[in-house]
Protein backbone atom coordinates (compact mmCIF):
# COMPACT_ATOMS: atom_id res chain seq x y z
CA UNK A 1 0.00 0.00 0.00
CA UNK A 2 1.56 3.14 -0.64
CA UNK A 3 -0.85 5.55 1.13
CA UNK A 4 0.48 7.32 3.86
CA UNK A 5 -2.02 8.49 6.59
CA UNK A 6 -1.36 11.83 7.61
CA UNK A 7 -4.36 13.15 10.03
CA UNK A 8 -2.20 16.22 10.82
CA UNK A 9 -2.88 17.66 7.50
CA UNK A 10 -7.04 17.79 8.76
CA UNK A 11 -5.70 20.10 11.71
CA UNK A 12 -5.79 23.54 10.51
CA UNK A 13 -9.54 22.94 9.93
CA UNK A 14 -11.11 22.30 13.21
CA UNK A 15 -13.08 25.72 13.26
CA UNK A 16 -14.91 24.87 9.73
CA UNK A 17 -15.59 21.35 11.12
CA UNK A 18 -17.22 22.13 14.44
CA UNK A 19 -19.12 24.71 12.21
CA UNK A 20 -20.03 22.26 9.96
CA UNK A 21 -20.91 19.88 12.73
CA UNK A 22 -23.40 22.93 14.86
CA UNK A 23 -24.95 23.44 11.33
CA UNK A 24 -25.91 19.59 11.30
CA UNK A 25 -27.19 19.62 14.31
CA UNK A 26 -29.10 22.92 13.61
CA UNK A 27 -30.96 21.56 10.73
CA UNK A 28 -31.63 18.13 12.48
CA UNK A 29 -33.43 20.09 15.72
CA UNK A 30 -35.78 22.81 13.67
CA UNK A 31 -36.80 19.91 11.41
CA UNK A 32 -37.45 17.48 14.45
CA UNK A 33 -39.45 20.60 16.15
CA UNK A 34 -41.33 21.42 13.22
CA UNK A 35 -41.81 17.98 11.46
CA UNK A 36 -42.87 16.36 14.85
CA UNK A 37 -45.41 18.95 15.53
CA UNK A 38 -46.65 18.60 12.21
CA UNK A 39 -47.20 14.99 12.49
CA UNK A 40 -48.91 15.12 15.25
CA UNK A 41 -51.85 17.24 13.56
CA UNK A 42 -51.37 14.99 10.31
CA UNK A 43 -51.64 11.93 12.03
CA UNK A 44 -54.55 12.94 13.87
CA UNK A 45 -56.27 13.84 10.29
CA UNK A 46 -55.65 11.00 9.13
CA UNK A 47 -57.16 8.98 11.53
CA UNK A 48 -60.20 10.68 12.18
CA UNK A 49 -60.19 13.65 9.28
CA UNK A 50 -62.80 14.49 7.05
CA UNK A 51 -62.96 12.75 3.72
CA UNK A 52 -60.84 15.24 1.54
CA UNK A 53 -58.79 16.28 4.40
CA UNK A 54 -57.38 12.91 5.12
CA UNK A 55 -57.08 11.91 1.09
CA UNK A 56 -54.94 14.75 0.96
CA UNK A 57 -52.84 13.87 3.90
CA UNK A 58 -52.09 10.10 2.52
CA UNK A 59 -51.07 11.37 -1.10
CA UNK A 60 -48.74 13.52 0.62
CA UNK A 61 -47.31 11.04 3.26
CA UNK A 62 -47.23 8.05 -0.13
CA UNK A 63 -45.45 11.06 -2.18
CA UNK A 64 -42.85 12.15 -0.08
CA UNK A 65 -41.99 8.20 1.18
CA UNK A 66 -41.87 7.39 -2.62
CA UNK A 67 -39.45 10.30 -3.72
CA UNK A 68 -35.99 10.01 -3.01
CA UNK A 69 -35.13 13.00 -0.27
CA UNK A 70 -32.41 14.22 -2.86
CA UNK A 71 -34.56 14.37 -5.71
CA UNK A 72 -37.18 16.33 -3.08
CA UNK A 73 -34.43 18.74 -2.10
CA UNK A 74 -33.40 19.46 -5.62
CA UNK A 75 -37.03 20.50 -6.98
CA UNK A 76 -37.24 22.94 -4.01
CA UNK A 77 -33.61 24.64 -4.24
CA UNK A 78 -33.66 24.35 -8.22
CA UNK A 79 -36.97 23.40 -9.69
CA UNK A 80 -39.29 26.33 -7.88
CA UNK A 81 -37.38 29.05 -8.57
CA UNK A 82 -39.10 28.21 -12.12
CA UNK A 83 -42.34 28.93 -10.32
CA UNK A 84 -40.93 32.32 -8.91
CA UNK A 85 -40.77 30.77 -5.17
CA UNK A 86 -36.61 30.96 -4.53
CA UNK A 87 -35.30 30.33 -1.08
CA UNK A 88 -31.75 30.31 0.06
CA UNK A 89 -29.86 26.80 0.38
CA UNK A 90 -30.42 26.71 4.10
CA UNK A 91 -34.10 27.64 3.91
CA UNK A 92 -34.72 24.98 1.21
CA UNK A 93 -33.07 22.16 3.25
CA UNK A 94 -34.93 23.26 6.64
CA UNK A 95 -37.79 23.08 4.17
CA UNK A 96 -36.68 20.10 2.57
CA UNK A 97 -35.89 18.15 5.84
CA UNK A 98 -38.97 18.81 7.73
CA UNK A 99 -40.89 17.56 4.41
CA UNK A 100 -39.72 14.53 5.01
CA UNK A 101 -39.60 13.89 8.47
CA UNK A 102 -43.38 14.98 8.55
CA UNK A 103 -44.60 12.00 6.20
CA UNK A 104 -42.35 9.17 8.30
CA UNK A 105 -43.58 10.55 11.41
CA UNK A 106 -46.97 10.98 10.18
CA UNK A 107 -47.31 7.31 10.20
CA UNK A 108 -45.34 6.52 13.07
CA UNK A 109 -47.66 8.75 15.21
CA UNK A 110 -50.64 7.25 13.43
CA UNK A 111 -49.65 3.52 14.30
CA UNK A 112 -48.90 4.49 18.34
CA UNK A 113 -52.35 6.56 18.35
CA UNK A 114 -53.99 3.31 16.96
CA UNK A 115 -52.07 1.17 19.87
CA UNK A 116 -53.71 2.89 21.92
CA UNK A 117 -57.08 0.69 23.69
CA UNK A 118 -60.00 2.52 21.99
CA UNK A 119 -61.77 1.99 25.21
CA UNK A 120 -59.21 5.21 26.62
CA UNK A 121 -61.23 7.32 24.34
CA UNK A 122 -64.58 6.22 24.79
CA UNK A 123 -64.11 6.75 28.78
CA UNK A 124 -62.53 10.56 28.27
CA UNK A 125 -65.66 11.38 25.86
CA UNK A 126 -67.74 9.58 28.92
CA UNK A 127 -66.25 11.41 31.40
CA UNK A 128 -67.38 14.82 28.92
CA UNK A 129 -64.40 16.28 27.99
CA UNK A 130 -64.00 17.55 24.52
CA UNK A 131 -62.69 15.35 21.55
CA UNK A 132 -60.02 17.60 21.38
CA UNK A 133 -59.09 17.51 25.06
CA UNK A 134 -59.32 13.46 25.08
CA UNK A 135 -56.53 13.68 21.80
CA UNK A 136 -54.15 15.83 23.75
CA UNK A 137 -54.54 14.55 27.24
CA UNK A 138 -55.55 11.19 26.96
CA UNK A 139 -54.51 9.26 23.65
CA UNK A 140 -51.60 11.39 22.77
CA UNK A 141 -48.90 11.02 25.47
CA UNK A 142 -50.10 6.81 25.49
CA UNK A 143 -49.65 6.95 21.73
CA UNK A 144 -46.18 8.68 21.85
CA UNK A 145 -45.12 6.36 24.70
CA UNK A 146 -45.53 3.79 22.85
CA UNK A 147 -43.65 4.65 19.31
CA UNK A 148 -41.14 6.98 20.96
CA UNK A 149 -38.02 4.85 20.19
CA UNK A 150 -39.22 4.59 16.57
CA UNK A 151 -39.57 8.44 16.24
CA UNK A 152 -36.07 8.28 18.00
CA UNK A 153 -34.60 6.67 15.48
CA UNK A 154 -36.59 8.41 12.65
CA UNK A 155 -34.90 11.59 13.55
CA UNK A 156 -31.53 10.27 14.23
CA UNK A 157 -32.38 8.57 10.18
CA UNK A 158 -33.11 13.08 9.64
CA UNK A 159 -30.15 13.47 11.00
CA UNK A 160 -28.14 11.25 8.84
CA UNK A 161 -29.94 11.89 5.56
CA UNK A 162 -29.16 15.52 6.37
CA UNK A 163 -25.43 14.85 4.74
CA UNK A 164 -27.38 15.47 1.23
CA UNK A 165 -28.09 19.10 1.26
CA UNK A 166 -24.38 19.09 0.97
CA UNK A 167 -25.40 18.85 -2.65
CA UNK A 168 -27.20 22.91 -2.28
CA UNK A 169 -23.94 24.29 -1.64
CA UNK A 170 -25.28 24.25 2.85
CA UNK A 171 -22.17 24.28 4.75
CA UNK A 172 -23.07 21.12 7.00
CA UNK A 173 -20.52 18.56 8.13
CA UNK A 174 -20.68 16.34 4.79
CA UNK A 175 -19.99 19.58 2.66
CA UNK A 176 -17.39 20.56 4.67
CA UNK A 177 -15.45 17.37 4.59
CA UNK A 178 -15.84 17.65 0.50
CA UNK A 179 -14.52 21.46 0.87
CA UNK A 180 -11.29 19.74 3.56
CA UNK A 181 -11.00 16.66 0.68
CA UNK A 182 -10.25 19.11 -2.31
CA UNK A 183 -8.20 20.56 -0.41
CA UNK A 184 -6.01 18.46 0.74
CA UNK A 185 -6.30 15.60 -1.55
CA UNK A 186 -6.79 13.50 1.64
CA UNK A 187 -9.93 11.91 0.66
CA UNK A 188 -9.24 8.58 3.47
CA UNK A 189 -8.61 10.68 6.21
CA UNK A 190 -11.14 13.35 5.83
CA UNK A 191 -14.06 11.11 4.88
CA UNK A 192 -12.82 9.07 8.31
CA UNK A 193 -12.93 11.44 10.76
CA UNK A 194 -16.65 12.77 9.56
CA UNK A 195 -17.64 9.07 9.59
CA UNK A 196 -16.80 8.59 13.04
CA UNK A 197 -18.49 12.35 13.53
CA UNK A 198 -21.73 11.38 12.25
CA UNK A 199 -21.11 8.42 14.40
CA UNK A 200 -20.91 10.35 18.08
CA UNK A 201 -23.61 12.24 17.03
CA UNK A 202 -25.89 9.59 16.45
CA UNK A 203 -25.02 8.11 19.02
CA UNK A 204 -25.12 11.24 21.66
CA UNK A 205 -28.62 12.03 20.14
CA UNK A 206 -29.90 8.81 20.56
CA UNK A 207 -28.68 8.36 24.58
CA UNK A 208 -30.10 12.08 24.99
CA UNK A 209 -33.76 11.59 23.74
CA UNK A 210 -33.78 8.11 25.31
CA UNK A 211 -33.14 10.37 28.51
CA UNK A 212 -35.83 12.72 27.97
CA UNK A 213 -38.04 10.08 26.96
CA UNK A 214 -37.49 8.27 30.50
CA UNK A 215 -38.75 11.81 32.55
CA UNK A 216 -41.10 12.93 29.55
CA UNK A 217 -43.03 9.10 30.01
CA UNK A 218 -41.97 8.31 33.46
CA UNK A 219 -44.56 5.79 35.42
CA UNK A 220 -45.42 3.85 31.80
CA UNK A 221 -45.71 -0.05 31.45
CA UNK A 222 -42.51 -0.01 29.34
CA UNK B 1 50.00 -15.77 -35.25
CA UNK B 2 48.16 -18.48 -37.03
CA UNK B 3 45.16 -19.32 -35.64
CA UNK B 4 43.15 -22.68 -35.99
CA UNK B 5 40.45 -23.23 -38.86
CA UNK B 6 37.62 -22.72 -36.47
CA UNK B 7 39.05 -19.75 -34.73
CA UNK B 8 39.32 -18.00 -37.36
CA UNK B 9 35.82 -18.60 -38.60
CA UNK B 10 34.73 -17.70 -35.02
CA UNK B 11 36.71 -14.36 -35.24
CA UNK B 12 35.79 -13.79 -38.81
CA UNK B 13 31.95 -14.01 -37.47
CA UNK B 14 32.60 -11.85 -34.60
CA UNK B 15 34.23 -9.20 -36.94
CA UNK B 16 31.48 -9.50 -39.26
CA UNK B 17 28.64 -8.82 -36.34
CA UNK B 18 31.07 -6.29 -35.00
CA UNK B 19 31.02 -4.11 -38.16
CA UNK B 20 27.28 -4.33 -39.08
CA UNK B 21 26.41 -2.93 -35.67
CA UNK B 22 29.26 0.05 -36.28
CA UNK B 23 27.76 1.00 -38.97
CA UNK B 24 24.21 0.32 -38.53
CA UNK B 25 25.00 2.49 -34.64
CA UNK B 26 26.55 5.23 -37.01
CA UNK B 27 24.49 5.73 -39.88
CA UNK B 28 20.98 4.37 -38.49
CA UNK B 29 18.11 6.07 -36.16
CA UNK B 30 16.72 4.64 -32.83
CA UNK B 31 13.32 4.40 -33.99
CA UNK B 32 11.38 4.06 -37.10
CA UNK B 33 13.11 5.55 -40.07
CA UNK B 34 11.38 9.54 -41.04
CA UNK B 35 13.22 12.13 -43.08
CA UNK B 36 10.39 14.65 -41.55
CA UNK B 37 7.05 14.64 -40.75
CA UNK B 38 5.71 17.17 -43.09
CA UNK B 39 7.31 15.21 -45.80
CA UNK B 40 5.41 12.15 -45.14
CA UNK B 41 2.78 13.70 -44.73
CA UNK B 42 2.83 15.36 -47.73
CA UNK B 43 3.87 11.76 -49.52
CA UNK B 44 1.34 9.77 -47.79
CA UNK B 45 -1.65 12.46 -48.13
CA UNK B 46 -3.12 11.83 -44.75
CA UNK B 47 -2.64 14.06 -41.53
CA UNK B 48 -3.63 12.28 -38.54
CA UNK B 49 -4.79 14.76 -35.82
CA UNK B 50 -5.29 13.76 -31.92
CA UNK B 51 -8.27 14.97 -30.46
CA UNK B 52 -10.47 14.86 -27.75
CA UNK B 53 -13.70 12.83 -28.20
CA UNK B 54 -16.07 14.45 -25.30
CA UNK B 55 -14.36 18.21 -25.00
CA UNK B 56 -17.39 20.55 -25.67
CA UNK B 57 -17.48 22.83 -27.72
CA UNK B 58 -14.16 22.21 -29.19
CA UNK B 59 -15.12 18.20 -29.73
CA UNK B 60 -18.11 16.26 -28.58
CA UNK B 61 -20.43 13.59 -30.23
CA UNK B 62 -23.45 15.59 -31.85
CA UNK B 63 -27.07 14.48 -32.09
CA UNK B 64 -26.11 12.76 -35.88
CA UNK B 65 -23.74 10.81 -33.90
CA UNK B 66 -20.30 12.32 -35.93
CA UNK B 67 -17.84 14.47 -33.86
CA UNK B 68 -17.93 17.97 -34.54
CA UNK B 69 -16.64 21.35 -32.45
CA UNK B 70 -13.81 23.64 -32.79
CA UNK B 71 -10.80 21.59 -33.22
CA UNK B 72 -12.96 18.95 -35.80
CA UNK B 73 -13.11 22.82 -38.21
CA UNK B 74 -9.61 23.33 -37.35
CA UNK B 75 -8.39 19.93 -38.27
CA UNK B 76 -10.07 20.14 -41.45
CA UNK B 77 -8.66 23.17 -42.25
CA UNK B 78 -5.04 22.50 -41.45
CA UNK B 79 -5.59 19.67 -44.08
CA UNK B 80 -7.32 21.64 -46.79
CA UNK B 81 -4.20 23.97 -45.95
CA UNK B 82 -1.59 21.20 -46.53
CA UNK B 83 -3.65 19.70 -49.55
CA UNK B 84 -3.78 16.06 -47.49
CA UNK B 85 -6.99 14.71 -46.23
CA UNK B 86 -7.49 14.67 -42.10
CA UNK B 87 -7.92 12.18 -40.16
CA UNK B 88 -8.84 12.62 -36.52
CA UNK B 89 -7.94 10.05 -33.90
CA UNK B 90 -9.22 10.30 -30.19
CA UNK B 91 -6.98 10.80 -27.58
CA UNK B 92 -6.87 10.94 -23.85
CA UNK B 93 -5.10 13.31 -20.99
CA UNK B 94 -3.07 10.09 -20.53
CA UNK B 95 -2.32 8.72 -23.67
CA UNK B 96 -1.47 11.85 -25.91
CA UNK B 97 1.55 12.94 -25.22
CA UNK B 98 2.88 9.12 -25.58
CA UNK B 99 0.82 9.40 -29.20
CA UNK B 100 2.37 12.27 -30.31
CA UNK B 101 6.06 10.81 -29.74
CA UNK B 102 5.25 7.30 -30.90
CA UNK B 103 3.87 8.65 -34.64
CA UNK B 104 0.47 7.43 -34.09
CA UNK B 105 -0.42 11.32 -33.99
CA UNK B 106 1.34 14.08 -35.94
CA UNK B 107 0.08 16.72 -34.17
CA UNK B 108 -2.35 17.41 -30.97
CA UNK B 109 -4.97 19.94 -30.64
CA UNK B 110 -6.04 21.63 -27.65
CA UNK B 111 -2.78 21.08 -25.45
CA UNK B 112 -2.32 24.00 -23.13
CA UNK B 113 1.33 25.28 -22.86
CA UNK B 114 3.80 24.13 -19.38
CA UNK B 115 7.28 23.57 -19.07
CA UNK B 116 7.43 20.32 -18.66
CA UNK B 117 5.18 19.49 -21.88
CA UNK B 118 7.74 21.81 -23.77
CA UNK B 119 10.57 19.25 -22.76
CA UNK B 120 8.99 16.64 -24.54
CA UNK B 121 7.00 18.47 -27.56
CA UNK B 122 6.88 21.42 -29.31
CA UNK B 123 4.15 23.73 -29.13
CA UNK B 124 2.87 26.03 -32.24
CA UNK B 125 1.01 29.35 -31.60
CA UNK B 126 -1.95 29.23 -29.96
CA UNK B 127 -4.90 28.99 -31.76
CA UNK B 128 -7.72 28.66 -29.37
CA UNK B 129 -8.68 30.77 -26.44
CA UNK B 130 -9.10 29.25 -23.23
CA UNK B 131 -9.73 30.86 -20.18
CA UNK B 132 -11.72 30.71 -16.62
CA UNK B 133 -13.65 33.78 -16.13
CA UNK B 134 -16.06 34.96 -14.01
CA UNK B 135 -19.65 35.18 -16.22
CA UNK B 136 -23.05 36.56 -15.05
CA UNK B 137 -26.04 38.59 -16.42
CA UNK B 138 -26.12 41.67 -18.07
CA UNK B 139 -27.77 43.42 -15.28
CA UNK B 140 -25.09 42.65 -12.36
CA UNK B 141 -21.85 45.11 -13.04
CA UNK B 142 -18.94 43.29 -12.10
CA UNK B 143 -15.43 44.49 -13.37
CA UNK B 144 -13.15 43.13 -10.60
CA UNK B 145 -13.06 40.72 -7.86
CA UNK B 146 -14.01 43.46 -5.66
CA UNK B 147 -17.39 43.79 -7.14
CA UNK B 148 -17.84 39.95 -5.59
CA UNK B 149 -18.54 41.54 -2.19
CA UNK B 150 -21.65 40.88 -1.27
CA UNK B 151 -22.31 38.25 -4.41
CA UNK B 152 -23.08 34.45 -4.56
CA UNK B 153 -21.06 33.00 -6.86
CA UNK B 154 -21.59 29.33 -7.77
CA UNK B 155 -18.16 27.06 -8.80
CA UNK B 156 -17.48 23.60 -9.59
CA UNK B 157 -15.69 22.37 -5.91
CA UNK B 158 -12.08 21.43 -6.43
CA UNK B 159 -11.31 22.84 -9.66
CA UNK B 160 -8.80 25.83 -10.77
CA UNK B 161 -11.72 28.34 -10.89
CA UNK B 162 -12.55 27.13 -7.07
CA UNK B 163 -9.05 27.80 -5.80
CA UNK B 164 -8.92 31.15 -7.86
CA UNK B 165 -11.63 32.64 -7.03
CA UNK B 166 -11.51 31.57 -3.50
CA UNK B 167 -7.72 33.37 -3.79
CA UNK B 168 -9.39 36.79 -5.04
CA UNK B 169 -12.69 37.08 -3.56
CA UNK B 170 -13.11 39.63 -0.54
CA UNK B 171 -14.49 37.95 2.39
CA UNK B 172 -17.91 38.84 2.80
CA UNK B 173 -18.35 37.12 -1.33
CA UNK B 174 -20.69 33.94 -0.88
CA UNK B 175 -19.06 31.09 -2.78
CA UNK B 176 -21.09 28.26 -3.10
CA UNK B 177 -19.34 24.82 -4.13
CA UNK B 178 -21.10 22.75 -6.13
CA UNK B 179 -20.02 18.77 -6.75
CA UNK B 180 -20.09 19.29 -10.55
CA UNK B 181 -20.95 21.83 -13.39
CA UNK B 182 -24.18 20.22 -13.63
CA UNK B 183 -25.06 22.39 -9.82
CA UNK B 184 -23.20 25.31 -10.81
CA UNK B 185 -25.16 25.56 -13.94
CA UNK B 186 -28.67 24.77 -11.82
CA UNK B 187 -27.39 27.32 -9.62
CA UNK B 188 -26.94 30.12 -12.05
CA UNK B 189 -29.91 29.30 -14.65
CA UNK B 190 -32.60 29.44 -11.61
CA UNK B 191 -31.01 32.74 -10.20
CA UNK B 192 -29.90 30.82 -7.07
CA UNK B 193 -26.19 31.89 -7.69
CA UNK B 194 -25.80 35.84 -9.13
CA UNK B 195 -22.72 34.80 -11.14
CA UNK B 196 -20.42 31.68 -11.52
CA UNK B 197 -16.79 30.88 -12.46
CA UNK B 198 -16.27 28.48 -15.24
CA UNK B 199 -13.73 28.06 -18.48
CA UNK B 200 -14.81 29.54 -21.56
CA UNK B 201 -15.75 25.84 -23.12
CA UNK B 202 -18.43 25.95 -20.06
CA UNK B 203 -19.44 29.11 -20.76
CA UNK B 204 -19.68 28.42 -24.97
CA UNK B 205 -21.94 25.36 -23.67
CA UNK B 206 -24.42 27.16 -21.51
CA UNK B 207 -24.77 29.89 -24.71
CA UNK B 208 -25.09 27.54 -27.27
CA UNK B 209 -28.92 25.95 -25.35
CA UNK B 210 -29.94 29.55 -25.21
CA UNK B 211 -30.87 29.73 -21.60
CA UNK B 212 -33.18 32.67 -19.72
CA UNK B 213 -29.98 34.03 -17.76
CA UNK B 214 -27.35 34.65 -20.50
CA UNK B 215 -24.07 34.33 -19.21
CA UNK B 216 -21.85 37.49 -19.92
CA UNK B 217 -18.33 37.33 -19.15
CA UNK B 218 -17.20 40.00 -16.62
CA UNK B 219 -13.33 39.30 -16.33
CA UNK B 220 -10.78 36.75 -16.38
CA UNK B 221 -9.23 34.71 -13.97
CA UNK B 222 -6.45 32.79 -15.34
CA UNK B 223 -6.08 32.31 -19.06
CA UNK B 224 -4.14 29.51 -20.85
CA UNK B 225 -5.12 29.38 -24.54
CA UNK B 226 -4.90 25.87 -26.44
CA UNK B 227 -1.79 25.49 -28.76
CA UNK B 228 -1.15 22.61 -31.30
CA UNK B 229 1.82 20.50 -30.61
CA UNK B 230 4.28 18.31 -33.24
CA UNK B 231 6.82 15.62 -31.72
CA UNK B 232 10.03 17.20 -30.60
CA UNK B 233 12.54 18.20 -33.06
CA UNK B 234 9.53 18.28 -36.41
CA UNK B 235 10.56 22.37 -37.07
CA UNK B 236 9.03 21.97 -40.26
CA UNK B 237 6.11 20.67 -39.70
CA UNK B 238 5.68 23.48 -36.57
CA UNK B 239 6.50 26.49 -39.22
CA UNK B 240 4.00 25.02 -41.13
CA UNK B 241 1.56 24.93 -39.10
CA UNK B 242 2.56 28.41 -37.51
CA UNK B 243 2.09 29.37 -41.05
CA UNK B 244 -1.04 28.49 -42.00
CA UNK B 245 -2.36 30.20 -38.62
CA UNK B 246 -1.20 33.42 -39.35
CA UNK B 247 -3.23 32.99 -42.96
CA UNK B 248 -6.50 32.17 -40.93
CA UNK B 249 -6.04 34.77 -39.11
CA UNK B 250 -5.75 37.43 -41.20
CA UNK B 251 -8.32 36.03 -43.45
CA UNK B 252 -10.85 36.10 -40.64
CA UNK B 253 -11.76 31.87 -40.86
CA UNK B 254 -9.91 31.62 -37.08
CA UNK B 255 -12.53 34.41 -35.84
CA UNK B 256 -15.42 32.86 -37.56
CA UNK B 257 -14.69 29.26 -35.95
CA UNK B 258 -14.20 30.93 -32.76
CA UNK B 259 -17.35 32.74 -33.07
CA UNK B 260 -19.55 29.98 -34.12
CA UNK B 261 -18.04 27.76 -31.42
CA UNK B 262 -16.84 29.88 -28.79
CA UNK B 263 -19.99 32.30 -29.16
CA UNK B 264 -17.59 35.22 -28.44
CA UNK B 265 -15.37 36.68 -31.25
CA UNK B 266 -11.04 36.43 -30.33
CA UNK B 267 -9.62 39.15 -28.85
CA UNK B 268 -7.60 41.81 -30.59
CA UNK B 269 -4.29 40.76 -29.76
CA UNK B 270 -4.80 37.15 -30.44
Amino acid sequence: MGYELDFSALAGYLGLFLRGAGVTLGLTAIAATFGIALSIGGAATARWGLGWARALVIAYVELIRNTPFLVQLFFIFFGLPALGIKMTAMQAAILAMTINLTAYAIEIVRAGIESVPPGQREAGIALGLKPVKVFIYVVLPQALANVYPALVSQIIITMLESAVVSQVAVMDLTHVADYIQSRTYRAFETYFIIALAYLAMAVGLRWLMTRAGSRLFAGRSR
Amino acid sequence: MTFSTSRRITLLQGFALGSTLAIGLLTGRAGPASADALDDITKAGVIKIGIFEDFPPFASLGSDMTIQGYDVDMAESLAKALGVKAELVGITGQNRIPFLAEGKVDALLSIGFSDERAQVVDFTDPYAPYYIAVMGPEEIAVKGPADLAGKTIAVNRGTLEDTEVTKVAPADADIQRYNDYNGVISAFLSGQAQLMVVGNDVGATILAKDPAIKPVEKFLLLTSPSNMAVKKGETGLQQKLNEILIGMKKDGSLNDMAVKWLKQPLAADF
